[in-house]
């Protein structure tokens, strides 16, 4: 037979000219899910197949673009491919040569941002078992942030205000961009070279999205997981999440927050220790009180100890003898008294004076009172008292009573 | 007094006032742990009001104070 023929590569080589040249074919965008995806693993380029509920279209990614994906494609993720149209020649199929991703409903960062965290937790890297304490009191602290920016400024301040005995060791970065992963690696592997450094904060201020990316690079999430110094992330903001926040020791939603977390406030400490030294004065002056109350015990035991103690025990009974004899002196006394004024009433009545004031007369010679008539001779000078005076005489006659009874006077 | 860091002049001190108020120390003993106790708590209020932040940077020595 001899037909007139072309040849299968003619006939492809033609489809494909035709679809190279129609301009409908070189650039399209097709919405679809992802199917049969399989990456190459020596050549880095990407094979897959999209679909919709009716129909399949067989793609392929180059390893060139491929590299600039910021996500994992995978199967069922629904995505827009752009790229062009054409037919490879070999199998005489045509497909869609893809020239970017971009996963619908969620942004690729997102995307990105999703597996990485499921693989890297799937990894033990974000186990709370593996996170380290802060020190109570650093001594020294590592910050791995931007040099100049207002984020560093902050944790200084705050640093500066709260805790001034730590010392600050300051590894500058660049904190956004293609380089920042492999610099802040770098940082965080030189603190740990180092055996003085007790904390890092490696963070940057608040940015885009695509500002913080870097803190979510993989090799960075590592090198935080192999740290042995407990690291403290602070990304952006409250809001901002990045990988390396799940992967740090503490998390700080700012990087003021970050310089709160990593210190005590000194004013707190002032407190604490005004506190014990209060304690130790009081502790110290209840110990010298017992003391000084032990020493009078042991100077009232010696008293015990002294012979006179025996009298010391019933010091009621002594008290309550002295009271005795208080009260015996006093009624002697006063029986005394009453005796003494009796005696004076009845010398009283034996004065002779008041003798005198009845109209009696006392005579007295040198010899003393005269008693007898008998006592006196004519012409003898005598002594006449009365009541108001007395009298100097001579005897002229003596009569002498010659009935010698009772006197009456 | 030895050269100690504020953290473990504070745990000292925190040490001697339990010990203090535990009680059951000689005189001479408690004179001792008070007087040590003092200096412990002065140490840590000078500490405190007097410490200035150092700043050095990466790679230098820490003699070198960096600009910031």
């Amino acid at each position: 037979m001899n037909l007139p023929s072309i040849t299968v590569s003619q006939l492809n080589t033609y489809v494909k000219k035709l679809f190279d040249t129609d301009l409908m074919f070189a650039s399209v965008i097709i919405s679809g899910e992802i199917s049969n995806y399989s990456p190459h693993y020596k050549t880095g380029h990407l094979y897959f197949t999209l679909k919709d509920a009716s129909s399949s279209l067989k793609a392929v990614m180059f390893a060139g673009q491929a590299r600039r994906l910021r996500f994992q494609p995978e199967n069922g993720m629904h995505v827009f491919a752009m790229g062009r149209v054409s037919v490879f020649e070999r199998d005489g199929v045509y497909q869609l040569y893809v020239n970017e991703l971009i996963p619908d409903g969620e942004g690729a960062l997102t995307a990105a941002f999703r597996q990485l965290k499921q693989r890297l937790e799937e990894k033990g890297l974000f186990d709370p078992a593996h996170k380290k304490a802060l020190p109570a009191y650093p001594k020294k602290i590592g910050i791995i942030t931007s040099p100049g920016s207002a984020a560093l400024q902050d944790m200084l301040n705050i640093l500066g205000r709260r805790y001034p005995l730590a010392e600050i060791v300051l590894a500058g970065v660049t904190v956004q961009g293609q380089t920042a992963p492999l610099e802040m690696i770098g940082a965080l592997r030189a603190f740990n070279e180092r055996t003085d450094v007790d904390v890092l904060i490696l963070g940057r201020g608040g940015g885009s999205a695509e500002d913080l990316w870097c803190f979510n690079d993989e090799g960075l999430a590592w090198a935080v997981y192999e740290s042995h110094i407990p690291v403290i992330s602070a990304v952006g903001h409250e809001t901002d999440f990045t990988i390396c926040d799940f992967v740090s020791d503490v998390r700080a939603p700012t990087p003021s927050a970050a310089a709160e977390l990593a210190v005590p406030d000194a004013a707190d400490l002032l407190r604490r220790i005004k506190t014990l030294s209060d304690g130790l004065n009081t502790a110290y002056m209840q110990k010298i009180n017992a003391v000084r109350s032990q020493l009078r015990m042991l100077f009232a035991q010696r008293d015990f100890s002294d012979p006179g103690r025996f009298f010391v025990p019933d010091k009621l009974k002594i008290e309550s003898l002295r009271l005795q004899l208080a009260a015996q002196t006093e009624k002697t006394m006063q029986q005394k008294r009453l005796q003494l004024e009796k005696n004076v009433t009845a010398l009283e009545k034996l004065n002779p004076l008041r003798v005198l004031l009845r109209g009696y007369a006392m005579v007295e010679t040198d010899a003393g009172v005269v008693q007898s008539v008998d006592a006196l001779h004519i012409g003898e000078t005598v002594w006449i008292s009365l009541h108001d005076g007395s009298l100097t005489a001579q005897i002229r006659e003596i009569k002498r009573r010659e009935n010698d009874g009772p006197t009456h006077l | 007094m030895v050269q100690r860091t504020y953290e473990q002049a504070e745990k000292r001190l925190e040490e001697i006032v339990n010990e203090l108020q535990k009680g059951g120390k000689t005189l001479d003993e408690s004179v001792k742990l008070f007087e040590e106790g003092a200096l412990l708590s002065d140490f840590c209020l000078q500490a405190l009001k007097n410490a200035e932040q150092k700043i050095t940077r990466l790679g230098e020595t820490n003699a070198d104070e960096a600009q910031v």
